[in-house]
């Protein structure tokens, strides 16, 4: 028999918490998964990941199997993360240069790669690397490398910005990263899957679905309706 | 034949202003300072330097930066908390800034090594780093068209050659260093320290010797200066 898995709306309580969110990215890691956490908030996801997941993270300056932050005497100039942050090695780590560890990124052999973002469009364009703004120093490092060589891109970050702005948006107004390529999209007041059939709200967090559709301007479903 | 130098100016001599020169290194992760020190006093000028990053705090590239001798950056991610030393210039107007992404970055290092013309990527489609390239759509999905970046000289950390040139690299220092060594007319790379031939286990060798011009060994040198 098939079960309709419909969209749930956690009413009772307030906004996801940056801790919450990152657990909940961390609840959706396949065990086993090759997954590269992006700079900043993704980063926290590691935290979240159960023991035993067996989920082997991915840093692009060149090492598979990643451990948590080095501190005190593990510190080691020569062992740091994407976000040039000293960091610990696992059993089974390896190591690659650079141009292997971007060939295994676009070359579709990681799972997960974790992302913040500016702004996610209806169709799953990223733009995260560049505010377009005259003055800003544009600076893309692995983005684009992540977005569009990664089988899925989860995206992080709050669902307006500070004056109320939707991030989740019909067209990306600043420059983008990638193409058609978030599947997952996490934010404090909801979390959304993101397809050729555009945007399904899978659950919500201190609100609704009817209250999120009309602060949004792009078009939302729930589980379980037809396109 | 690579030859095995104890004198950082001697290591760096030669490289000409104007020269594209790759220097290795993740922030200061495989940062060869003691050959771009050895090179702010030789004097080249007028360069063209390809690094993912453009500069950390005052030493090793971000010193080059600060001497006025770099005419073009090329990288990945020049903007960083501690790249005061090229923000300045930068909006002094006083550097070029091309923008790679990483992988693309590292990948048109790579062809230039391995001889390949150029390639077809889909890092950027769509966004304005692919602007004004090329494109092609392959089983469906489209690319843009990448050149190779070959250098004149590059400058690269290891963490032990042979006296052949043979390299291995320590953790996350390796980065950059492997390809670096392929893509450059004259490598020059810093050892912590350099064995004798026969003593690096073959299977564990990363560069091989064919690849690298010049050694600097840097336990003889500090013994020395």
């Amino acid at each position: 028999m098939k079960t309709t898995v419909k969209t749930v709306e956690h009413l009772g309580r307030g906004p996801l918490g940056r801790d919450e969110l990152a657990a909940l990215v961390a609840r959706d890691i396949p065990p086993g998964a090759f997954v590269n956490l992006g700079i900043g908030q993704p980063t926290t996801v590691a935290d979240h990941l159960p023991a035993g997941s067996g989920v082997v993270l991915h840093t692009e300056n060149g090492m598979l199997g990643m451990g948590p932050a080095a501190h005190g005497d593990e510190i080691d100039p020569d062992l740091t993360n994407a976000g040039k942050m000293p960091v610990t090695e696992l059993p089974g780590a390896s190591y690659f240069h650079h141009a292997d560890s971007f060939a295994m990124m676009r070359g579709g052999h990681l799972d997960v790669c974790v992302l913040g973002a500016f702004q996610v469009s209806e169709r799953g364009d990223l733009a995260n690397w560049h505010t377009g703004a005259p003055d800003a120093i544009p600076a893309v490092g692995g983005a684009m490398d992540l977005a569009t060589g990664a089988k899925q891109v989860f995206v992080m970050m709050t669902l307006f910005t500070k004056d109320g702005t939707p991030k989740l948006v019909p067209e990306c107004t600043y420059p983008l990263t990638g193409l058609a390529c978030v599947s997952r999209l996490y934010t404090d007041l909801a979390v959304f899957h993101i397809d050729r059939g555009g945007v399904t709200v899978v659950e919500t967090y201190g609100t609704g679905v009817a209250e999120l559709a009309s602060r949004l301007e792009v078009a939302v479903r729930t589980l379980g309706q037809e396109p | 034949m690579t030859a095995v130098f104890t004198d950082p100016g001697e290591a760096v001599a030669g490289v000409t202003d104007g020269s594209t020169v790759l220097i290795g290194g993740f922030g200061m992760a495989g940062m060869p300072v003691r050959l771009i020190d050895a090179l702010i006093r030789q004097g080249a000028t007028d360069l063209t330097v390809v690094s993912n990053n453009a500069g950390n705090g005052d030493t090793g590239l971000a010193a080059l930066l600060a001497a006025g001798r770099v005419r073009k950056m090329i990288c990945s991610f020049p903007r960083q908390s501690d790249s005061w030393v090229f923000d300045g210039l930068y909006r002094a107007g006083k550097i070029e800034l091309e923008v790679v992404p990483q992988g693309t970055l590292a990948e048109r290092m790579r062809a230039a090594g391995a001889g390949i013309g150029a390639f077809y990527c889909p890092t950027g489609v769509g966004t304005p780093l692919a602007e004004g390239k090329e494109t092609r759509t392959i089983d469906g999905r489209d690319h843009v068209l990448e050149y190779p970046i070959k250098g004149d000289v590059a400058l690269i950390s290891a963490h032990v050659g042979d006296r052949m040139g043979n390299l291995v690299y320590r953790k996350t220092a390796r980065n950059f260093g492997p390809v670096m060594a392929t893509a450059a007319t004259l490598t020059i790379a810093q050892v912590h320290h350099v064995v004798e031939t026969g003593e690096l286990d073959p299977e564990a060798v990363v560069t091989p010797c064919i690849y690298v011009d010049r050694i600097l060994d840097l336990s003889a040198t500090e013994a020395t200066s």
